[in-house]
């Protein structure tokens, strides 16, 4: 199978009360075509940041990223923005990841108009976009505060579909939501990875919701991947302590 | 649950009532702007048109605000004079407003050794107290009033510096602006299309609050002779010309202080508006 994503030695730092404080710590793993990886640890473990470094929203102070076979971790401007044709993130808190004073459908159409795309036709494939994440297309009028965090999470993965991606990194893009809008959000997320076959990091600290979605999960801790294999295998036969621990609070 | 309503109601009046404020004041000022840039329609008589025979008269029925010592009429060297002190504070406050916004996003959103050197070029200048070094500056140059625009631009723009500076840090790290980056815009798109707008809240009402002080720092230069020079009507010339006499014919020093503090009280009263309508808790329900 085809390689999407493959992360090399991983490695980031930050001052923290004037402490060198280890957030990810060379970590290293790939995401092939298609598949669902996990990725589950406690609050404060390093996933955001791992996301984040992936997504080149933060440097990574070592390690490689390679985005369909291309190292990505030095690129600037131009070929920066290139990427992000193929990698695309949702962000933990729906409401603030669309500018306050923009409505949600030019959020989504921002990247195809960056793509050259006549605003007619930008306009044209949104409305697509909404349908597809189930928005009445109302809400393409609306702004962030008019609209439910459910309904601003499905505009953010409508947005995020919008360039055609080959890997989506969800960032606890439940977590913020009440669990019937919830499961209603990982419904979606199921359809659209069958039918689009995308490959997906999603990132939560949910188990059910790994077991639920994802091929194969990593067990994150104070910045080291602890545990990899499938949801299954993990969750009955946990290898490490720290397993143990998660599953156990979590059932 | 009644003090509940109670306070509905009362922020509801409160927010009528800011509207209704806005609005008088803002026809107020387009009356004064409507007569300052017509000011050659408007007056009655030539502000320049000197008559030795009717010097220094009272106020009274062919000249409301009476006669200066050329005999020229005071109401219309008053609003000949609006014309050049609003519209150079005006034009000033957008000087001022533009490179201070534009250094402040730059210094904020870069960060680094840029940011490093223009905050400390700013502090150089925030350090000395603004009156005397526009006074310096202005002395340097000689006096003129582009040359008083210009050392109060040369005082006044690191204010905004830090203000847009500050502003930036607080909207540059939002998910919002990972996103537009995610959504593969440029930074200069970013600023202008994301950062601008979240921003220009706080820097509006400053500025439109800076026009009545620059109004008063430039009329000061003027009074000084740092500013504009005779015969041109400006008010801060106007009453420095006439300071002599103000025992025996007030009128000339009077009428052109009068629009100053006018003036600069409708403009400072505008910009505290202003802030009321742009803030947050008060347009919570859109
Ligand atoms: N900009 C930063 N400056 C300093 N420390 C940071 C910064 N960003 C993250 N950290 C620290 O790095 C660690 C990992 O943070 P991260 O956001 O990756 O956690 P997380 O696994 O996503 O947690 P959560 O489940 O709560 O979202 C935390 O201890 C955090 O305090
Ligand atoms: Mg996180």
């Amino acid at each position: 199978m085809q390689t999407i994503l493959e992360v090399r030695g991983l490695k980031r730092t930050f001052y923290k009360d004037k402490e060198l404080f280890t957030a990810v710590n060379g970590i290293s793993f790939e995401v092939k075509k298609g598949e669902c990886l996990g990725l589950v640890g406690e609050s404060g473990c390093g996933k955001s940041t791992t996301a984040k470094m992936i997504t080149r929203l933060l440097e990574a102070e070592e390690g490689t990223i390679y985005l369909n076979g291309k190292e990505i971790q030095n690129l600037k401007g131009r070929k920066l923005r290139g990427i992000y044709d193929d990698i695309q993130m949702v962000f933990q808190t729906p409401q603030d990841s669309f500018d306050p004073r923009c409505k949600l459908g030019d959020g989504i159409m921002e990247s195809m108009i960056n793509h050259g795309m006549t605003r007619v036709k930008a306009k044209t494939r949104m409305l697509e976009l909404m349908q597809m994440v189930e928005l009445d297309s109302g809400f393409a009028e609306r702004y962030p505060h008019q609209v439910s965090g459910g309904q601003c999470q499905r505009a953010a993965i409508a947005r995020a579909l919008a360039v055609e991606p080959s890997l989506i990194v969800l960032d606890e893009a439940t977590s913020a939501l009440d669990v019937t809008v919830q499961a209603q959000i990982v419904e979606l997320l199921k359809k659209l990875q069958r039918e689009m076959n995308l490959s997906m990091l999603l990132i939560c600290h949910d188990l059910a919701l790994v077991q639920n979605l994802c091929d194969r999960v990593l067990v994150m801790y104070q910045g080291n991947i602890v545990e990899e294999g499938t949801p299954d295998e993990v969750i009955q036969n946990p290898k490490e302590e720290y397993t143990k621990i998660l599953i156990d609070s979590v059932l | 649950m009644t003090e509940k309503t109670i306070t509905i109601r009362e922020q509801k009046v409160h927010k009528d009532y800011t509207k209704v404020k806005l609005i008088i004041l803002l026809i107020l000022l387009g009356l004064l702007l409507l007569a300052a840039a017509f000011a050659s329609k408007v007056s009655p008589f030539d502000p320049y048109e000197q008559d030795l025979g009717s010097a220094l008269q009272e106020p009274g029925d062919a000249h409301i605000f009476g006669t200066d010592r050329y005999g020229r009429d005071m109401l219309s060297r008053v609003i000949m004079g609006s014309q050049t002190t609003i519209f150079s504070a005006l034009l000033l406050v957008c000087i001022i407003t533009v490179v201070g916004t534009v250094v402040g996003i730059f210094c904020g959103y870069y960060g680094g050794k840029l940011d490093a050197v223009l905050m400390r070029i700013s502090d150089i200048f925030l350090a000395f107290p603004g009156m005397v070094f526009a006074i310096a500056v202005a002395g340097v140059l000689s006096g003129g009033l582009s040359n008083a625009v210009v050392a109060l631009a040369c005082i006044s723009w690191p204010k905004f510096a830090r203000l847009a500076r500050s502003q930036v840090m607080t909207v540059k790290d939002a998910p919002y602006i990972a996103a537009a980056k995610l959504a593969g815009s440029g930074t200069v798109k970013i600023m202008i299309k994301h950062i601008l707008p979240n921003i220009a809240g706080a820097i509006i009402v400053t500025a439109v609050l800076d026009i009545g002080t620059m109004i008063m720092e430039l009329a000061g230069l003027s009074f000084l002779g740092l500013g504009a020079t005779p015969p041109t009507a400006e008010w801060g010339s106007m009453m420095s010309n006439g300071r002599s006499m103000l025992q025996t014919c007030p009128w000339v020093v009077l009428a052109p202080g009068f629009a100053i503090f006018i003036t600069v009280v409708l403009f400072n009263l505008l910009g505290d508006t202003v802030r009321d309508v742009l803030d947050p808790r008060n347009s919570a329900s859109h």
